[in-house]
């Protein structure tokens, strides 16, 4: 069946059978390798996309024509070259990724929670980001990468009010 | 718009050594552009889909492949008899015996390989596999090494021994050490466990093979950790010349030594190229990669230990049973089937040992694979940091004292080990000192002894290990008959750029940033401008790869010496531009100049450029060379860890308050990353000591086939880490370096089990296995009599 | 791993739905949050031949609160819940449980109702809704009905929701102002179901002795249960020690979990009573009060 899919502020029309996982639609059909598949029980994480704006999925456990009718960031739309978004740079700043299997959910999965929480503590983004495994970093600098992620991003409204 | 970030990279430095420069491997991986196996689509590609064995032991008695070849866009299913035809149903393992790629007339695990399925899409591959119907008929299953043991039921019938014992393998002075033992005014036994485990880097293996019909060149790209190694492996398999196979490992999702072996998965793919002319992909499911890659550890360990009332050990003796699996697939150097196993006694000065390892085949999955381990030290030091421990508590000595009076002094090293090691370098006592003081032991001593009065349970976990890293020297160490040194290549371009390549290969380690940092280091060059490649067998030098800590210590001194032979003829250039003859040259502050006249200088990359538009007289042109390290010695990395747990008494559950590790690991390239790879360990061994374990049942059932069943800890569990590091240099290395990436995984779960041994010893728990659950903690606490509310 | 085929239809009413699963028979499926279903297809443990998606039913996404009862529709989900205040302030049992099932992220696309027509044994929601005395509506062709509880809980991931019919609605009763609960659960790490758990609500008078109690327990049998023996001997009393470990001792005997990877049959069974212990503690804590000695 042809669908069309929004993702990244971009429309595709992929032909897909109804029982194809978002996952695979948005590696195969529209070219967008930077979700991965990690396991079969929808455990790891490592799928993570973002849906309409704030709400983190894993693509894994969504059939793509499910996907229809919403807005679909994934890692490739957060930003790239010279506009690296200020969780990508903190990532690569406070060394919060190793093999970078993990890394462009993770960075979904905190994107997300920025949304719901803009200045989360330590605990908050332990648990928020419960749901995405990482085998190499120990989480250690993940946190903190997030915690500069999220200064960076509070910056300029807070320098509004 | 070009990929290439400007914040990204470093600042222009050269000055590279030790500093904790961002990693340049990081702009695509933020930006999800890694390219791993699974990223990589050919025009006409396959995908293959594996049936697996319901039974762990039992005979096929016929395989109906009619209604999967069906399903449409099923293009082939091959079976042994198939593979067969290309002397391809058997393959030689790492450890000289031979393990089928499909299954032949029998079934010796629970999950093995039985068919391959081809086609179009992946879903339609799964569907066939689906409707393959195999007829087995069940044999008796030996799923204990204890059992295999008694000799029953003959695994491998296709053996000539009709055992299921693999070896016995022995070190040290057996009556010496039982001599020294019965003499001893205290003697100590401690049993251990330690659980079979996977490795699970979140990427599972994966392969695109793609023969080449018109050229007959045969392409893989392949999860390896080892891609020269590989390449030899499946020439020697196929028959195909190695200049007619290339191996390419793209990015890879995380190793941890479970992307050292050849799998059959990665064979059948092959095999469907051949077969078919065209690519064809595999990359396994979770649950394949749970049931059928390597595992690692499985050891039942005892240990005894000698000493005197004053607390002076005597005498150490381990014996193991190790379960191998239903073939002896464990990877380690050939001489060393127990892998480096007798490093056992750690860091303390025993003087006298003896150990001994006995290895069964049962009906479980076959590896033995060093998980983030150089080769069996992670259960040697997990061994004698517990023995010690329990021994000191035998004793009633504080562990901390015990230690201090048993390590090996640092005037001591070279300090030839009584299990036959020459320990390079190291000095114990201050490191332990650093790390007691960190955590402050005096007072949570205090802290404790008052927690106990009432009635709370608090416990402190020492483990202060030695590791032996870098394998090898060639005169020891070889896998496959091919000595384990390390190649690199340097080539340094008119501009002054660089390609550096190695015949290691990075799965998260950061060598693109590390092994330019070294080069940059010797020969004065913006680490900016130094490109690093791995993985391609096409371009890279020879090298057995990534794993065992061991890209450091070997492709580290290739890296540094070969910058050093290039700088020599750098030297002869300098001497050519600057009118002097190379007497008169020296190498200050990174540039060659006169002697004594800092004015009177050129950079490596004048002399760069001169080697291309003008050569110093008599001197090849151009500037770059290929080195091969053949260490002298392995490297001895130590460290202490200390670990406080805090223990809920009505449910068993015990927090991890602090972890403080203090490493030693020699020079230091990277310290940003040093840490990250101490951290990464200690979360690892926080999983082995709390939650990873696979385990069987009695039918042979494999019970942990996936992530909800194998534990993989979040960030919501793992605890937070201190680290920190003392440096005592190795002094045979090139740059003095030793290695890092395994210590903390080596080194931690010794210190976590310790710290709830501890918290729970006022209860009279002196044993507790690995992983430790709650209901563990929790049946003990009942047991002597705690409420729980 | 890849699902089995299937032929997808969504649905954009109740009706529309309950038709559709008419039409297609037994081998059909209401698709709620997909992270029960869609990883069982996945293993191709569940292969069904149709899907009924229920996701873009904007009618079905409400949480309100009238008359005393809160209702929520079919594709609310967890995180709703999770980031309500309305459920922070006043529904402290739903929101205990939607902070600890399944995980972050799972959390936005599994809903209260798909967890509770799953009834996975071991699952979150049925222990929480018996303790809760909550109540589900159940559509089909001809028309509604009410099931409570204890009728909706029959087996093993089978409910009172019949071939063909459609869960479209949960009520759970507002707690008064003197109602206090707790829902404790043993997970060995995010993400994983109850090694036991157990979910309770307690309502006091002003002297202090229960008015109400509801208990349910998760992970110790074939279904979830609820300790009506435990609720009985509270009912009246002061909550003293020793009523306490009288309650816990009944759910304990009720209790007759397997021996899984969880854990032991012996270690559940003794568990989940220390569970329900800490629950009674908790839920009287949050009331500020202590247990009376
Ligand atoms: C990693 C992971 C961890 C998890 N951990 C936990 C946990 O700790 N505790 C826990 O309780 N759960 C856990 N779950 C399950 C999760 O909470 C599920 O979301 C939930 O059980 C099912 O809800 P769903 O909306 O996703 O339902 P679906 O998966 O869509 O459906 C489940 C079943 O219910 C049926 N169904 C759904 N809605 C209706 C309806 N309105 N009417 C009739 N039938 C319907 C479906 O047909 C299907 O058979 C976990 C899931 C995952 C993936
Ligand atoms: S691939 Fe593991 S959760 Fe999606
Ligand atoms: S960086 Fe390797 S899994 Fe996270």
């Amino acid at each position: 069946m042809e669908i069309t899919l929004n993702v990244n502020g971009q429309e595709h029309k992929v032909d897909v059978e109804p029982r194809t996982l978002l996952v695979y639609a948005l590696r195969e059909n529209c070219g967008l390798k930077g979700a991965h598949v990690g396991c079969d029980s929808s455990s790891c994480g490592v799928c993570t996309v973002v849906l309409d704006g704030k709400i983190p999925v894993k693509s894994c456990t969504m059939f793509a024509v499910q996907a229809e009718g919403h807005e679909i960031t994934t890692i490739e739309g957060l930003g790239g070259g010279a506009n690296l978004h200020p969780l990508q740079k903190a990532f690569h700043e406070q060394h919060g990724l190793q093999c970078g299997y993990c890394t462009p959910a993770m960075i979904m999965s905190s994107y997300a929670l920025l949304q719901h929480n803009p200045d989360p503590s330590e605990d908050d983004i332990r648990r928020g980001l419960s749901g995405n495994l990482c085998r190499c970093t120990g989480y250690m600098n993940i946190v903190k990468a997030v915690q500069q992620a999220a200064a960076d991003m509070r910056q300029p409204a807070e320098a509004a009010d | 718009m070009s990929d290439q970030i400007k914040d990204l990279n470093p600042a222009k430095e050269c000055r590279a050594m030790g500093k904790s420069i961002k990693r340049r491997e990081d702009a695509r991986f933020v930006q999800g552009r890694g390219t791993y196996v699974d990223d990589i689509e050919l025009p006409k590609m396959l995908h293959m889909a594996i049936v697996h064995s319901p039974y762990a032991h039992a005979l096929i008695k016929g395989i109906d492949t009619a209604e999967a070849l069906k399903v449409p866009g099923v293009k082939a299913i091959i079976t042994a008899k198939d593979l067969a035809g290309f002397n391809l149903d058997w393959i030689p393992t790492l450890a000289g015996d031979k393990q089928m790629v499909l299954a032949t007339d029998r079934v010796m695990y629970q999950y093995q390989e039985v068919a391959a399925v081809f086609a179009e899409t992946r879903a339609q591959a799964v569907d066939a596999a689906q409707l393959v119907e195999v007829d087995y008929e069940p044999l008796e299953v030996v799923a204990d090494p204890f059992k295999a043991r008694e000799d029953k039921v003959i695994l491998r019938t296709d053996r000539e021994k009709k055992t299921n014992h693999i070896f016995n393998w022995n070190v040290g002075d057996r009556e010496a050490t039982d001599k020294a033992l019965a003499e001893a005014e205290v003697r100590v036994k401690q049993k251990a466990y330690y659980p079979r485990v996977h490795a699970s880097p979140l990427e599972p293996c994966a392969i695109v093979a793609d023969m080449n019909t018109a050229t007959g060149r045969l392409t893989l790209y392949l999860t390896s950790q080892a891609p020269h190694a590989h390449r030899t492996v499946v020439s020697l398999v196929t028959g195909i010349p190695e200049s007619n196979i290339r191996i390419v490992s793209p990015d890879i999702g995380g190793g941890f030594g479970n992307k050292v072996p050849v799998y059959p998965g990665y064979v059948c793919a092959a095999a469907g190229t051949i077969v078919l002319g065209v690519p064809v992909k595999w990359v396994a499911t979770r649950t394949e990669s749970m049931t059928t890659d390597s595992f690692a550890r499985d050891f039942h360990m005892e240990a005894e230990i000698g000493a005197t009332k004053e607390g002076k050990v005597t005498a150490l003796k381990v014996t193991t049973v190790a379960d191998h699996g239903a073939f002896d697939a464990a990877a380690d150097p050939s001489k060393y089937p127990a892998g480096l196993f007798s490093i056992c006694t750690g860091s303390y000065d025993f003087p006298t040992a003896f150990t001994e390892v006995d290895a069964y085949y049962t009906n479980k999955t076959p590896g033995g694979v060093a998980y983030r381990c150089s080769f069996r030290v992670t259960e040697a030091s997990y061994m004698i940091e517990r023995a010690m421990d329990t021994a000191a508590r035998e004793l009633n000595m504080d562990p901390a004292e015990f230690r201090f009076k048993n390590f090996i002094q640092k005037e001591q090293f070279p300090y030839n080990s009584p299990l036959g090691w020459t320990y390079d370098s190291g000095d114990y006592e201050t490191t332990f000192k650093v790390a007691l003081e960190k955590v402050g032991y005096e007072e949570l001593r205090k802290e404790q002894a008052e927690k106990r009065a009432k009635g709370e349970i608090m416990g402190i976990g020492i483990s202060t290990f030695t590791e032996i890293v870098g394998a090898g020297p060639s005169k020891d160490f070889d896998i496959l008959g091919i000595k384990m040194f390390d190649g690199a290549e340097i080539r340094i371009h008119p501009t002054g750029s660089v390609i550096v390549r190695a015949g290691t290969k990075s799965q998260g380690q950061g060598h693109e940033t590390t092994w330019a940092q070294i080069v940059a280091e010797e020969l004065g060059l913006d680490v900016d401008k130094i490109l690093v490649e791995e993985g391609d067998t096409d371009t890279a030098p020879y090298g057995l790869g990534t794993y065992a800590s061991r890209s450091t210590p070997t492709a580290g001194g290739a890296l540094a010496l070969g910058a050093r032979r290039i700088r020599e003829k750098a030297k002869r250039i300098a001497a050519h531009l600057l009118e002097v003859s190379a007497d008169d040259i020296e190498w200050e502050d990174y540039k060659f100049q006169i002697k004594g006249v800092p004015s009177k200088s050129v950079t490596t990359q004048d002399c760069a450029f001169a080697a291309y538009t003008n050569p110093a007289p008599g001197d090849e042109p151009g500037l770059e060379t290929t080195y091969y390290y053949d260490p002298p010695n392995l490297t001895f990395p130590h460290g202490a860890y200390i670990c406080v747990v805090d223990i809920d008494k009505s449910t068993g559950e015990v927090k991890v308050r602090r972890f403080v590790a203090i490493d030693d690991c020699g020079t230091i390239i990277n310290p940003m990353i040093v840490e990250g790879q101490v951290h990464g360990g200690l979360a690892e061994g926080f999983a082995m000591a709390f939650m990873q374990e696979i385990v069987y049942d009695e039918e042979g059932n494999h019970l942990n086939t996936n992530y909800t069943d194998y534990l993989i800890p979040t960030a919501y569990e793992v605890p937070k880490f201190e680290t920190g590091n003392t440096v005592t240099p190795s002094p045979h290395h090139p740059i003095g370096a030793k290695g890092v990436g395994e210590s903390p995984t080596v080194g931690s779960p010794a210190a976590y089990v310790n710290a709830v041994i501890d918290a729970l010893s006022p209860y009279g728990v002196s044993e507790i296995d690995m992983p430790i659950s709650r209901e563990k903690v929790f049946s003990k606490l009942r047991a002597a009599g705690v409420e729980a509310f | 791993m890849f699902p089995a085929s299937f032929d997808f239809y969504r649905a954009h009413s109740a009706e529309e739905a309950v038709s559709l699963l008419g039409e297609h028979g037994a081998d059909s499926r209401i698709l709620a949050g997909g992270q029960s279903l869609i990883p069982a297809m996945r293993y191709r443990l569940a292969q069904p031949t149709v899907l009924v998606d229920i996701n873009q039913m904007q009618a079905a996404n409400y949480i309100t609160e009238e008359n005393g009862e809160l209702r929520i529709g079919a594709t609310v989900r967890d995180s709703d819940l999770e980031f309500s205040d309305l459920i922070r302030t006043n529904y402290q049992l739903m929101s205990d449980v939607s902070d600890v099932v399944a995980d972050p992220i799972v959390r936005f696309r599994g809903t209260l109702i798909g967890s509770l027509c799953h009834n996975d044994p071991s699952g979150d929601w049925p222990a929480a809704m018996l303790a809760a005395r909550a109540k589900m509506i159940i559509q089909n062709k001809d028309g509604k009905r009410v099931v409570n509880a204890d009728e909706f809980i029959v087996d093993s991931f089978t409910t009172a929701v019949e071939e063909g019919e459609m869960a479209v609605e949960t009520i759970w009763p507002t707690p008064s102002k003197n109602t206090g609960a707790s829902y404790q659960k043993i997970e060995r790490k995010v993400g994983d179901y109850a090694t036991a758990a157990a979910a309770v609500q307690l309502e006091l008078n002003e002297d202090g002795t229960v008015k109400e109690a509801g208990i349910g327990i998760t992970a110790v049998s074939y279904v979830a249960l609820r300790v009506a023996e435990g609720e009985a001997l509270l009912r009246g009393q002061k909550v003293t020690r020793n009523l306490i470990k009288a309650v816990a001792a009944e759910a304990s005997k009720m209790a007759d979990p397997i021996a899984d990877g969880r854990g032991s049959a012996e270690y559940k069974k003794e568990v989940v009573g220390v569970l329900v212990a800490k629950g009674i503690m908790q839920s009287l804590e949050r009331l500020g009060r202590k247990v009376e000695a």
